[in-house]
């Protein structure tokens, strides 16, 4: 072998090659010695995305996240902590209702949270929410997310949140209990008065429950007509009685068997059917919810710089898969999707059939702040 | 002069928080939720439409201190009449211990021992079948007792220790018999305890929202739960700052007429009793 004069002929470059596959060298010798390592850090620099980013170096203290329960890797979070020695403190709400109410009283110190669509507008009407400087989020890429569940984030051109994923309103049944094979919202009701008096839950959450009551009778999910909206109450009043609880944390009940059946989202029932095969998940026939989460950052948010470092970190394809696969919510971005398992991408939990995706609605933002749709929910909760 | 810093302290942390409270009780919700400046009754003419959480409050409030004063009251009066006096302290910093750990565990344990894999399911085994016990008021009950039991059992303890043994010594010389020394002697001595720890128990219990939102699963609604959700979930400030003026209404008039009669009658038997 000749002396090393920096030039490596394509024979030495094989034969290291072999060396480095059978494991007799290591990665580093083979990255130095081949002078790979050396080319990738050039060429690495010339690509915006692999530089790395000046404020990734200047970041410190701690970022509060504030998100749902069940929603995250924490494997990717303690990673984040790792690799940038920002502490992540993670706060768990049960309902955009009470995110909107802390954001509106003020001085909550978070500095990433993660709305629903149909919470964007008020956001930004409200101003709490600052405009996305897509810069910092070299890892984001807008044009391989899927446009319908992207949309509610830009408000007047301007994107003010970027989307974390997507899902479905349904409910679960435990069908060790649940014989009854429901397939409508109807059915669900019906069940919860009947036979499955005292094993029901519903989300403590105004949204989905006046909403799913609403579509036993075939109206709109987002129905803000007071008559249509009487007889909801009407029969979330007659269900209150027989129901299990009101809670939008209802895995806990579900697994321990309390309760057999419950209103749920995507990934809960992916999590759940995952770890007990007899709890599957049912789209109402009538329709029901389609959503998108997203990832915004309020006003005055104190770590602003690891806020969008911890959000371009989440959307990276490779860590968001890992996400996917904890959460079990469906990702709009093909770069992701191409990471999921496939398993994953053809189970029905999360791509449901699109004759069942069909009749489903995006939340409106009337929805959400209709006040008597609020004195309806806690009408029924004092009942 | 020297009561001007207490002064200051009630004034901006009791005295200007309640006062805003009562003008928020005479506005408006705003149109996205919050408080708009307004005058009228209406927030007040409204409560009705929380009376469930009143008569849920106003009955398992002063139940649950009943029940946590039952099971208290043995349990002080074994602490410090029948623990040896080396044990005593131990066994007492045993009461409190569970207070080192966070009262929401303790609430999600008891989640897990009344439903369907705990108690209902041992009950099963023995031949009683689908016994519902979560998300229940029974539930909740059995939270507040557990809950507040470090609670109870201090003021009762200090009042049945500092008891003078002679007068049970005078009176069982004088033919009384154990059972009527104690009913005589150590009970009316010692309800000044119990009413204090009672006092303790039933002001919390009555703003309580954890407890039964934990073990009542939202089922078993509390004026504390009526009020989270007024300002967290339906952001009606105006109407959430009516609800809180009259629980506070409420507690302010019960612990008055509980001071005079219960706590001036056990004061008075005492002077009584000297």
């Amino acid at each position: 072998m000749t002396k090393d004069t920096g030039i490596i002929t394509p024979q030495q470059f094989v034969d290291e090659l072999r060396r480095f596959q059978k494991g007799s060298v290591t990665r580093r010798h083979f990255l130095g010695v081949t002078g790979l390592g050396l080319a990738t850090a050039v060429l690495g620099s010339a690509v915006p995305g692999l530089r790395p980013r000046k404020a990734h170096a200047a970041l410190s203290g701690t970022v509060n996240f504030t998100t749902w329960p069940n929603y995250f890797a924490q494997e990717n979070l303690d990673n984040f902590t790792k690799n940038t020695g920002v502490k992540i403190n993670v706060s768990i709400f049960g309902s955009n209702e009470e995110m909107l109410a802390k954001l509106q009283a003020g001085s909550t110190g978070w500095d990433v949270f993660v709305p629903t669509n149909y919470t964007i507008s008020t956001y930004k009407e409200l101003d709490l929410i600052e405009p996305i400087d897509l810069t910092m989020l070299p890892n984001y890429d807008a044009s391989t997310q899927e446009g319908r569940f992207v949309e509610p984030g830009t408000i007047d051109g301007a994107v003010y949140a970027v989307p974390k994923d997507w899902g479905t309103t349904g409910y679960v049944i435990n069908t060790k209990n649940v014989t009854q094979n429901p397939t409508s919202w109807k059915e669900f009701w019906d069940l919860a008065q009947g036979p499955l008096t005292g094993r029901v839950m519903v989300h403590d959450y105004q949204l989905t429950t006046i909403g799913n009551a609403l579509k036993a009778f075939g109206y709109s999910f987002n129905s803000n007509d007071e008559k249509e909206l009487g007889e909801a109450e009407k029969l979330l009043l007659a269900v209150k009685p027989h129901l299990f609880g009101i809670n939008s944390d209802y895995q806990p009940s579900m697994r321990n068997g309390d309760a057999w059946a419950s209103v749920a989202w995507t990934g809960d029932a992916t999590q759940m059917h995952r770890d007990l095969p007899e709890i599957v998940y049912v789209l109402g026939k009538e329709g029901g919810e389609i959503w998108s989460d997203f990832y915004a950052v309020p006003k005055g948010a104190p770590n602003r710089e690891a806020a969008y470092a911890l959000i371009d970190y989440l959307l990276t394809p490779e860590i968001n898969a890992k996400e996917v696969v904890a959460h079990g919510y469906p990702s709009m971005d093909s770069r992701t999707n191409k990471l999921v398992p496939k398993e994953m991408l053809e189970n029905p939990i999360l791509y449901p059939a699109a004759e069942a995706l069909a009749p489903l609605e995006f939340g409106a933002a009337a929805t959400l702040t209709n006040p008597l749709r609020a004195e309806i929910m806690a009408r029924f909760k004092s009942a | 002069m020297l009561l001007a810093p207490a002064g200051v302290f009630f004034f901006f942390l009791l005295i200007l928080p309640l006062l805003v409270v009562l003008v928020y009780s005479f506005g408006e919700r705003a149109a996205a939720g919050g408080y708009a400046p307004a005058f009228t009754f209406d927030n007040y003419l409204n409560l009705p439409a929380r009376s469930k959480a009143f008569i849920n409050t106003l009955t398992l409030a002063p139940f649950g201190t009943l029940l946590t004063a039952l099971f208290a009251y043995p349990m002080a009066y074994f602490l410090a009449v029948k623990v040896s006096p080396r044990w005593r302290v131990t066994m007492l910093v045993l009461v409190m211990a569970p207070f080192w750990t966070s009262q929401l565990l303790r609430y999600y344990a008891w989640i897990l021992i009344l439903g369907a894999k705990g108690i209902p399911s041992w009950l099963a085994w023995i031949g009683i079948d689908d016994v519902r016990i979560i998300n229940t008021p029974w539930a909740v009950l059995i939270g507040a007792i557990y809950g507040f039991l470090p609670l109870m059992v201090p003021p009762i303890y200090v009042s049945l220790e500092k008891l003078d043994k002679r007068l049970l010594e005078a009176s069982a010389d004088l033919g009384a018999t154990p059972w009527k020394g104690f009913l005589q002697i150590t009970l009316p001595l010692s309800l000044p305890g119990v009413a204090m720890g009672s006092m303790l128990v039933f002001i919390l219990l009555m703003g309580d929202y954890i407890l039964p939102q934990f073990l009542g699963g939202g089922k078993v609604y509390f004026i504390g739960n009526a009020l989270v959700d007024l300002f967290l979930q339906s952001r009606n400030w105006p109407f959430g700052a009516a609800v809180s003026i009259a629980l506070v209404v409420i507690m302010f008039v019960t612990i008055f007429f509980y001071m005079r009669f219960v706590l001036g009658k056990s004061g008075q038997r005492r002077v009584a009793m000297v």
